[in-house]
Formats: C-alpha cells, structure tokens, sequence
C-alpha cells in the first residue's frame, strides 16, 4: 500500500502542472535539527495520525462484536461476531441499496463527466461572441446555493411523473456542470491548437476533433471529473431523501438513515447493525479512493491553485 | 494560464468560416445552454416568485406579497437556525483552516512517507457523511464514547455532547474537523510550489524560523488560504448530512429538545419545504441564504484584497 501511495506522489498526472519540485528538504538539512525538535516533529505527525485513524479502527472493530459488547472498551474485535453483517443483510434490502447506489453513481458520472467535456472543448476551441461572458456565467452558477433551485427543481421532476424515480437523482447531469466545465477546459486550454487545426485541414469535422483528438489526450482529467462526481453521488443523502418514497430505490446514504432510525433509535437497540451497514457504504470509497487516489488529490490541488 | 485560441473577433467584418465555426461552438455549448435555462435561470426566477406565495403543491400558489419575508424576520425557529449555522460557521472555518495548515507543515516536512499520511488525512473525506454522522454519534457518546473514555483517561469528565443543549454545537464542531482533508491537500499543494530560494534569501537575511514564515509561507500561500476560507465558509453555512442524520427525520428525535439545539438552516429549510410542504415559506429562507452567501463572500473578497498576495502583481 504504502508503495503505491509513494508513487503516485511522485508521478503527477500527466497533463497537470507538475507542483514546482523545489518541494522537499534533503535530508542532510533534516539532519541538523536538534533532536528534541525532531523528536517532537515525529510525535505529532504521528500522533495526528493515530488520531484521523482511530475513528475507523472503532467502527471496524465495533460492527464486529455482538451487541452487547458494541460500546466495550478496546480496539479488538472481541468477541468476534462477523453474523453482523449477514444479520444486517437480511434485516434491510442492503444488496438492493447497493446496487441502486452504483447505478445512480456510474449514470451520475458519466453523464457529467461527457457533457462537461463536450461543453468544455466548446469553450477552449472555438472563438465566438459572447464566450467570457458565457463562460463567467458558467462560473457564477457554482455560488448559487442549492437550496435556491431546489424547490423549483422537484416541481419540474414531480410535473415529468419522475419523482420516486431515481431519474432526478443524475438525469440534471447530462447538461454538463460548473465545476467540472472549469477543471476540463483547463485541461483542454493546455493542447496546443495547431495540432487541431492540422486534423481540420485533413477534413476532420469538430465532433471528431472533440471524440478522436481532444477526448482521448484529457484522459486524466475525465478520470478526475468521474471519481469526483461518482463519490459526490455515492454520499449524497438530499436528493434521494426529496425524490425516493420506495424503499426498493433508496440509495445506500437513504438507506443507512433508515437503518439508523429503525436500529439505532427506534425500539431495541441493535446498533452492531447499523455499524455494519456503515462499513459496506465507506468501505466502497476508500476502495476507490486507492484506485483513483492520483485523481482526487491532483483534482483537489488543482482546484487550489485556481485560487 | 496562457489562452491558447486566439482573443474573440471584434464586431467588424465576419467570415463565412467564422460564422459557420460560431454556430458549431454553440453546438457544443448547447447542453449546458439548456441545463442552465431548465436547471438554474427558470428555477431561479420561479423560486424568487414563489417566495412571495402560499403554496402547498396541491393548490395553485397563491400571492401573499412580503408575508414570507415577515414572517422570515420574526420566527423564531429560523432565527435559531440561522444563529446556530453562523456559530458553527464562525468556529469550524477558522479551525479547519489552522489544523490543516498545521498538518500541511507537519506533512512538508516528512520525506518518502508523504503520500501515506497525506492518504491518512485525506481518507475521512471519502466516508459518506450518513457514515460520519452515525460513526460520531457514537464516538459522541456520553457514557461509552470514545472521546469520552479518551478525556477520561487524563481526567476530564466529559460532557454530554449528543443530549445536552449546550454541547450539541461544540460536538458536531469536533465532528466537522476529521474531514478536513481536501483543504489540507491544497494547503500542502501550495506549500510545495513556495519557491526554496525564497527561503533561502530570507535565512541568509537572519530570519528565524517563525520570521520565515511570517514573511514568506504565509504570504505564498495566501491564495490557497483565500480560496479555502471562501470555499469553507460557503460550505458550512449550508451544512446538512451528518447533522441530519444525527438529529432529524425520525419521529423520537425530531421532538427531543438536541433537535433543536442542532437546528441549521438548510435543515430548517429542507423541512419547511418537504415535511410542512411551506414552498413559498422555504423559497424565501432559500433567496435569504443566497443574500447571506453573496454578502459574506464579498466581504471576504473585499478584506482580501489587502492580505492576499498574488505573484507577479504590481506592488
């Protein structure tokens, strides 16, 4: 683990701005601190550390004890009680709900992920009247809390017959968003124009300029929008709790709240359950966060260095 | 970021190929035309109107003129859940900021096991927030909690952080700072692009440790500081998840008093909307948060403009 995380660190995404490599202290200067200091430096980074982890190790351990020993002090899986998760499993439509969470992810991401990008090369490419002003726009949409369209929003699905669907859940997606519209034109920005031009005087239309040329060239970025968009979608709780009523829809966020509510508050306690369905809803992230970690650390940074 | 296409032709004369590639540009820039006229402008005006009516969804609004917006000044539940998002926002903000410019120092410094405590940090922001929030319930816990049983072991009898009025606030603070991590990736982002030889010039001047970053981390990095105060601050004044799943949307907690101590505005708002079906009501707290983000983010763009410091910019 701790090699790949190295490596990814070390190899930027190709296409980014690499961060000026000036970053690290040679170890000789690391040297000529005085030890205390170095002791203290190592104290509370890893104290830090221990303390960021230390939630996970408890939810971890704790969905693995039987109820009665859920709270016991500890951080060992004693007494081991892995029924939880089948006990979990057959209490709520958990494989259902997590199912309907891919779906929803992968449709949610998709869809952003190519219209931004279409919309984005319309941007970097063509010069046209009004394109800063349509651009600013573009960016202005991301203040706009979303309490204001919320509401107007749910009477525009409820007038298509489409809530208690999952459809509003990403079909708002295929018009492209703000923020990835911004991170892809960067990208795009970053081409040089005249290998397009060259394609365009070989008789090139700009869909295939768009589908051929500039779409394979900003993979790493598409990747960005996909993991960011996926993972916003996979924890998202507002949406499905305006638009889902049918349990069999529910997404695993709506899910887990129904399983809080029912296990953790209402009647018998039974919260070694609702631990274990919080482990299958985070364990998928972190998954993803090790397969993609490049792209979401070089997304976030990047969106940093706007600032 | 150097523009790569040519600047925009000017209003004069337009080529036949100019004109055909203006119509393609349009092609392309058509969905996001369409989303933003379904999807932001017809929402946005149609929210604002409702805001001055009654509407319940299953009679036709009805005009009420400014009753929304009086009713707004003078409820007390809004007034309370406006107090308790800005309390929140004015402590989270500010704290998020200082522990992650701490950890992004911390993590400057470490050589080949960077990546891994950067992941350490980082990975907290990829738990769904229903996650986090039943997870700090639980850490949250009076008795067997364990930040209780941590603040035990020195000898500090913790409070009752999920049940007691006054430290529902401070717990789902504590709460927010474990996923403070993508704002730790950009303060190190930052830190690392702060050229060596400035600190170099600035030792051989006789700066000191605290007077180098005084005069020059701080400085380099105050446009990633400005964009995670503005970004931060937008974010938490419209907190929702992990407060709502800790504290709403079930019938024994929303009528327990913590409710109400962990009432936020976008919370309020949601039920407003979506449990009373007060649409013209919630229009309006939502044109009311909208006003408040605008001004706040102004201000801070106003204030910033005298401490951020942008390379290449004329002194």
């Amino acid at each position: 683990m701790t090699t790949a995380v190295e490596r990814s660190a070390a190899a930027p995404v190709p296409g980014i701005e690499p961060a000026r490599a000036a970053a690290r202290r040679p170890p000789a200067e690391e040297a000529r601190r005085p030890l205390w200091h170095r002791v203290l430096f190592v104290a509370a980074l890893v104290g830090a550390a221990v303390i960021f982890m230390l939630p996970f190790v408890w939810l971890v351990s704790a969905s693995l004890r039987p109820r009665e020993y859920v709270f016991a002090p500890g951080f060992l899986p004693t007494p081991f009680s892995p029924e939880n998760y089948a006990e979990a499993w057959r209490a709520v439509p958990l494989l259902t709900w997590f199912g309907n969470s891919v779906v929803v992810g992968v449709a949610a991401a998709a869809a952003v992920t190519l219209s931004s990008a279409w919309v984005a090369f319309g941007f970097a490419y063509f010069r046209f009247p009004g394109r800063n002003v349509l651009f600013g726009l573009v960016l202005a949409t991301m203040m706009l809390p979303f309490a204001v369209t919320m509401i107007p929003t749910y009477l525009i699905w409820s007038e298509l017959r489409l809530t208690d669907t999952q459809v509003p859940l990403w079909a708002g997606n295929l018009f492209g968003s703000a923020f990835y519209i911004f991170l892809l034109r960067q990208f795009l920005l970053s081409l040089p124009r005249e290998y397009f031009e060259a394609a365009r005087v070989d008789g090139a239309s700009y869909p295939q300029l768009f589908w051929k040329m500039a779409f394979p060239l900003i993979r790493p970025a598409l990747l960005v929008a996909f993991v960011f968009e996926f993972k916003a979608s996979w924890t998202d709780l507002l949406r499905p709790l305006i638009y889902l009523r049918n349990e069999q829809l529910y997404t695993l966020p709506r899910g887990l709240k129904v399983v809080l509510d029912r296990f953790g508050y209402g009647g018998e306690q039974q919260w070694e359950l609702v631990l274990a369905g919080s482990v299958l809803a985070t364990v998928p992230m972190i998954i993803l966060f090790f397969l993609a970690q490049r792209h979401f650390v070089e997304g976030i940074a990047t969106t940093g260095r706007k600032g | 970021m150097a523009t790569v296409t040519a600047p925009a032709p000017g209003r004069r004369r337009r080529t036949p190929l100019a004109r055909r590639e203006a119509r393609w540009a349009y092609l392309f820039l058509a969905p996001w035309i369409v989303g933003f006229l379904v999807f932001y402008a017809g929402p946005m005006i149609a929210s604002l109107w409702l805001s001055f009516t009654e509407y319940d969804v299953i009679n036709p609004p009805e005009y009420t003129g400014l009753d929304n917006y009086r009713e707004l000044m003078s409820d007390p539940a809004v007034a309370r859940s406006l107090g308790n998002t800005v309390y929140y926002t004015a402590l989270h903000v500010p704290l998020v900021m200082l522990i992650s410019l701490g950890l992004a120092l911390l993590l400057k410094r470490v050589g080949r096991l960077q990546g891994f405590f950067r992941t350490v940090f980082y990975l907290p922001v990829m738990t769904p927030a229903v996650a986090v929030g039943i997870l700090f319930l639980l850490l949250l816990n009076t008795q067997d909690g364990l930040i209780n049983r941590a603040l035990g072991l020195v000898g500090i009898d913790g409070p009752s952080w999920t049940t007691d009025p006054h430290w529902v606030m401070p717990g789902i603070i504590l709460m927010s700072l474990w996923s403070l991590g993508s704002t730790v990736i950009i303060y190190l982002a930052a830190l690392q692009n702060v050229p060596r030889d400035l600190y170099e010039a600035a030792s051989i001047d006789g700066a000191g440790a605290w007077a180098r970053f005084r005069a020059v981390t701080l400085p380099m990095i105050s446009g990633a500081l400005f964009f995670t105060l503005i970004v931060n601050t937008i974010a938490s004044l419209q907190m929702f998840t992990e407060v709502y799943t800790m504290y709403f949307g079930n019938r024994e907690t929303q009528n327990s008093f913590n409710s109400d101590a962990a009432s936020f505005y976008v919370i309020h708002l949601f039920q407003e909307a979506f449990q009373f079906l007060h649409m013209g009501f919630a229009s309006a707290m939502a044109w009311l948060l909208f006003v408040i983000i605008l001004v706040i983010t102004l201000v801070q763009v106003k204030l910033s403009n005298r401490f951020v410091y942008y390379e290449g910019e004329d002194q």
